[in-house]
């Protein structure tokens, strides 16, 4: 299953370069990739939880190298996130005036490399997927971009090229501080090492230091998997790449990178760094909380500066990272599986933002937020639909943004033992403010955009047809559904961060 | 089964009677001879696969040597000895513009037997155990290159380059047969096996030793193309005909390196001078890497862009001779690295120099401009041309990746961590200038719209090297098995 899920869209982008017909197929093979992530999730049996799905192929045997994708409550909420957005996003791709075939291919090789890294057991797979959307990106942006579309994607196709490389050096070095016996590149088998502590040998800290506390061997693999992490999910002072990026990008572009793609850095601190170097997290605790703040605070007054929806969204984004990084910094299982649930809401809320910027660009290219005004009246279920996007982003109660935002803050609020209370406590009075901050720029903006007096120029605004309202519907209605009922989704998550902390 | 020593001896014959069919025949028109030696050597490719080893053989007695390694880089030397005589076919209608000839087509025969010969050198330098058969053998391959690099008589830059590669040739052999006779000095004997056994049985000076080894990585430097021995390369790259660019930055660095990693093999067995020399070979990694992709970053000539990034793909490949540790097939060794990535640099450069040339027949140079919108002129070319420069710049799923990995996990499994900082540092450079040829084809319009033709033989040869680059960059266990019995170097237990 998990398979079909990799290589349907792998094998329909191959088919689409040799000269399949390029929408249809595209959207066949969405279709089918969505629904094979539902089913998926719908038939883990949560009861025997680990991972399922298993299957595997060897590749190098003489370095333990395989093919292996498996799938547990986590990897699967994951893809889950793949498909909707990715049906989402290439059901409203507008008409693609040049080269039709090449922009479909580059979507779905994106889709791939994202599924194939939530997929993933294995953890040279787990890293090369995610590379696969690297090139596709770069062609996405440069060609159909928008803007200063050049200077955008060399910027972030070499940021994320550098971050990958870092992060793969902390790979390589987590994999040889492992003893030589036991080294292989299993996560599970990782993982059952990890718990019986022989992976790497570190001591338990206490927290002496302000920022750093006493070093451990788990210590440099960690700090290299953060920073290469963080580049490629825009940590504070590694962001930069982000806003133009997702300004300049086609809107199923931004849809995909900033919904799918870069939960893969924060899926990978969950998955690999955490479980197996949780010393070396103890130790670069205070670093990453002082970061996470520049994050929410420092870019969310960036965001409210901003005056072009687009950058408002790019930034938004970079600032919601923050609040899944203080989930995951507080290294117990209430503080992660916030951080996860919020990965998937946060993922599902700014794809339909974009989606919903791209409808507006087709009148005012610039988005500037001065050139709207009063678009409530010809159209009214985009400001209804946009309304509640805008109140998801902001994490207002009902939305899966607010049940995993408040798990996040409970979760930072008493951390892990080992780490210094008093320093999370106040990162999280920082972070609350941030809800206030995503406040006021998203109510600005909705309001400039939809309120007040219409604008003059342009003229003709209609809502969208409705064949181009459902994906919104649905991925707003997933938010819905995650944010009422949202014990469903943590009797995914819950078992599988368990297993993954140490204890 | 077959001796080793055939293969090379079958080379030289078939060198040899191209060079009397030149000389003897009637027709102008050499295009016959050029198929003619690919078949062969393509031959012999399969018949490497059945050559007796080196059962019975006192290797310290022996200037040849058949081990795994050997016939590694036969095979190496071979494959790049084919597709640089396809590139040559694809070639000669420039060439024939700045060669004078009584009629056109003439003078041709040379440029397809030439690259034989120094097919043949580097078989044997891929063999040698004995200092004065790798010298012997490494003048055969740099003589054959004076007289190829200059061969465009009519083109200035050609002959520059010519002149430029002899004396600084001239030079770098100089200070190889200096350090050799320093070796020579020492132990008494040229035999590689026999100086290492010398040295752990007698006590030797280690200033002077020190200093022999200095001289003579000086010299194999210059073949390799390392900082600060790289001073000839963006200008002999630039001006030689095209192919025997490509044979120049694939084949010499190949078998340079296979030369490095044998002579080093005694020294770093000796646990009083390895971790100098582990020291230097660090120093001129690191500046190689940096030097070799930092100075590719402005360039707008494609193959100059080459010559700089052969310089950077040294810095890497020299980052995992720096790396060398005591574990000869786990993944993290740096012989399999140094293996693998002269495989995934031999797929990739000659692919994109194929590419290449097709593209500038047509339009007429070769800067990065001329590759324009060529996704719209040709698809086909354009995905060759992509598949080269991800692999280069070391994408997941080409090559050109495991290369690197390989690289990175032999630095990272010695400690390396500084060369792993400047290596980090320079893909992200290498990102930029690889992808710009990428940009180029896929972003811009063409500058004119005319098709590219291509003969079978051509296309044959790109779509095999395109697919080899996936093929190898996902699965890397055909390679690792060949290299697997390859001994390589271990250094001393401290």
């Amino acid at each position: 299953m998990l398979n079909l899920i990799i290589f349907i869209p792998l094998l329909a982008a191959l088919g689409i370069l040799l000269g399949a017909p390029a929408r249809k197929t595209a959207l066949g093979a969405a279709i089918a990739h969505c629904a094979l992530t539902v089913l998926a999730f719908l038939s883990y049996d949560r009861a025997a939880g680990g991972f399922q799905f298993l299957s595997s192929y060897p590749i190098a045997p003489e370095w333990k190298l395989n093919y292996l994708v498996g799938a547990d409550g986590l990897s699967l909420l994951m893809l889950l996130l793949t498909g909707l957005v990715t049906l989402a996003s290439i059901w409203l791709s507008p008409r693609v005036e040049k080269r039709e075939n090449l922009f479909y291919a580059c979507l779905l090789f994106i889709t791939a490399g994202a599924a194939g890294a939530f997929a993933s057991v294995d953890l040279f797979f787990f890293y090369a997927f995610h590379e696969l959307a690297l090139i596709p990106t770069f062609l996405l942006i440069g060609l159909w971009g928008s803007g200063e579309r050049h200077t955008a994607a060399w910027k972030i196709t070499i940021y994320l090229g550098m971050g990958s490389f870092i992060l793969l050096a902390g790979l390589l070095d987590l994999y040889f501080s492992i003893p030589a016996a036991l080294r292989t590149f299993d996560l599970r088998e990782l993982q059952q090492l990890a718990t019986a502590g022989n992976l790497i040998p570190g001591t338990s800290v206490a927290s002496d230091g302000w920022l750093v506390n006493t070093w451990n061997a788990q210590a440099r693999p960690y700090l290299l998997l953060l920073i290469g992490f963080g580049i490629l999910i825009s940590l504070f002072p590694f962001h930069s790449w982000a806003p133009s990026a997702y300004a300049s990008a086609p809107t199923p572009a931004a849809m995909l990178h900033a919904g799918v793609l870069k939960k893969f850095g924060l899926y990978g601190l969950i998955r690999v760094a955490l479980p197996l170097l949780p010393e070396g997290a103890k130790v670069w605790a205070n670093l990453l909380l002082v970061l996470l703040v520049g994050n929410i605070i420092y870019i969310g007054f960036v965001t409210i500066a901003q005056r072009k929806l687009d950058l408002l969204l790019g930034y938004s984004s970079v600032m919601h990272m923050g609040y899944i990084f203080l989930g995951i910094a507080a290294l117990n299982v209430v503080g992660v599986s916030g951080a996860a649930l919020l990965m998937f809401a946060h993922g599902l809320s700014i794809a339909a933002l974009f989606a919903m910027a791209g409808m507006l660009r087709e009148k005012v290219p610039t988005l500037a937020l001065e050139s709207f005004g009063g678009l409530a009246r010809p159209m009214p279920w985009l400001a209804f639909a946009f309304g509640l996007a805008a109140f998801a982003s902001i994490g207002l109660p009902g939305f899966a943004n607010f049940a995993s935002e408040m798990t996040i803050f409970f979760g930072a609020f008493q951390p892990a033992a080992d780490l210094s209370a008093p320093n999370f406590r106040l990162a999280t009075i920082f972070a609350l403010w941030g809800v206030v901050i995503s406040a006021v720029y998203m109510l600005r903006a909705y309001r400039s955009i939809f309120m007040g007096e219409p604008a003059r120029e342009p003229a003709g605004w209609i809502d969208p047809l409705k064949s181009r309202r459902w994906p919104i519907t649905v991925l707003l209605a997933v938010l819905l559904l995650a944010g009422f009922a949202p014990q469903y989704f943590y009797s995914y998550l819950q078992p599988s961060i368990q297993a993954l902390l140490p204890k | 089964m077959i001796s080793p020593l055939s293969l090379e001896i079958v080379v030289l014959i078939l060198g040899i009677f191209m060079l009397l069919v030149e000389s003897f025949s009637k027709s102008d028109d050499k295009q016959g001879l050029a198929r003619f030696a690919i078949v062969i050597l393509s031959a012999l490719v399969g018949f490497s696969f059945f050559t007796t080893g080196n059962a019975g053989v006192d290797l310290s007695r022996a200037f040849y040597s058949a081990d795994a390694t050997a016939l590694f880089f036969k095979r190496i030397a071979l494959v790049t000895t084919i597709v640089v005589l396809v590139m040559a076919l694809e070639y000669r209608t420039v060439l024939a513009r700045f060669i004078p000839g009584v009629t056109p087509g003439a003078g041709l025969g040379e440029f397809y037997s030439l690259p034989i010969f120094t097919c043949a050198g580097l078989m044997f330098m891929a063999s040698a155990v004995d200092f004065l058969l790798i010298f012997v053998s490494l003048e055969l391959v740099t003589v054959s290159f004076y007289v190829l690099v200059a061969y465009m008589r009519r083109q200035s830059t050609s002959l520059e380059a010519g002149v430029k590669y002899l004396i600084l040739g001239a030079l770098s052999t100089g200070f190889l047969v200096y350090g050799i006779t320093w070796i020579f000095g020492l132990t008494g004997q040229t035999n590689l096996y026999a100086i290492s056994e010398a040295l752990h049985t007698r006590d030797i000076a280690r200033a002077p030793l020190l200093f022999g080894v200095m001289l003579t990585l000086v010299g194999l430097g210059f073949k390799i193309a390392a900082v600060p021995f790289q001073i000839w390369v963006p200008d002999v790259y630039q001006g030689a005909p095209t192919p025997v660019t490509a044979f120049l930055s694939v084949g010499s660095k190949a078998a340079g390196f296979v030369v490095l990693l044998r002579v080093l093999e005694p020294f770093l067995g000796l646990s009083t001078i390895n971790t100098n020399v582990l020291t230097l070979l660090a120093i001129l990694a690191g500046a190689t890497l940096l030097y070799g992709n930092l100075a590719a970053l402005p360039q707008d000539n494609l193959k100059r862009l080459f010559a700089y990034s052969s310089i950077a793909h040294a810095g890497y490949l020299l980052v995992a001779v720096a790396s060398v540790q005591n574990s000869p097939t786990s993944f993290g060794s740096a012989g399999v690295a140094v293996g693998y990535y002269l495989v995934a640099y031999l797929l990739m450069t000659l692919l994109s120099f194929l590419v290449m040339i097709v593209v500038s027949n047509h339009s007429r140079g070769d800067d990065i401009t001329h590759f324009n919108g060529l996704a719209k002129r040709s698809p086909f070319l354009a995905f060759g041309m992509l598949a080269a420069m991800l692999s280069l710049a070391g994408i997941p799923f080409t090559a050109g990746f495991y290369g690197k990995l390989l690289v990175f996990a032999a630095a990272i499994q010695a400690g390396k961590f500084v060369l792993v900082g400047i290596g980090v540092i320079t893909v992200a450079a290498g990102f930029y200038y690889y992808l710009r040829v990428v940009a180029a084809m896929y972003w811009q319009e063409p500058n004119d719209d005319t098709k590219i033709t291509l003969s079978f033989l051509s296309k044959f040869t790109i779509g095999t090297l395109t697919a080899l680059i996936f093929i190898f960059g996902i699965f890397p266990q055909p390679i690792v098995q060949s290299l697997r019995s390859v001994p390589m170097i271990q250094t001393a237990q401290h």
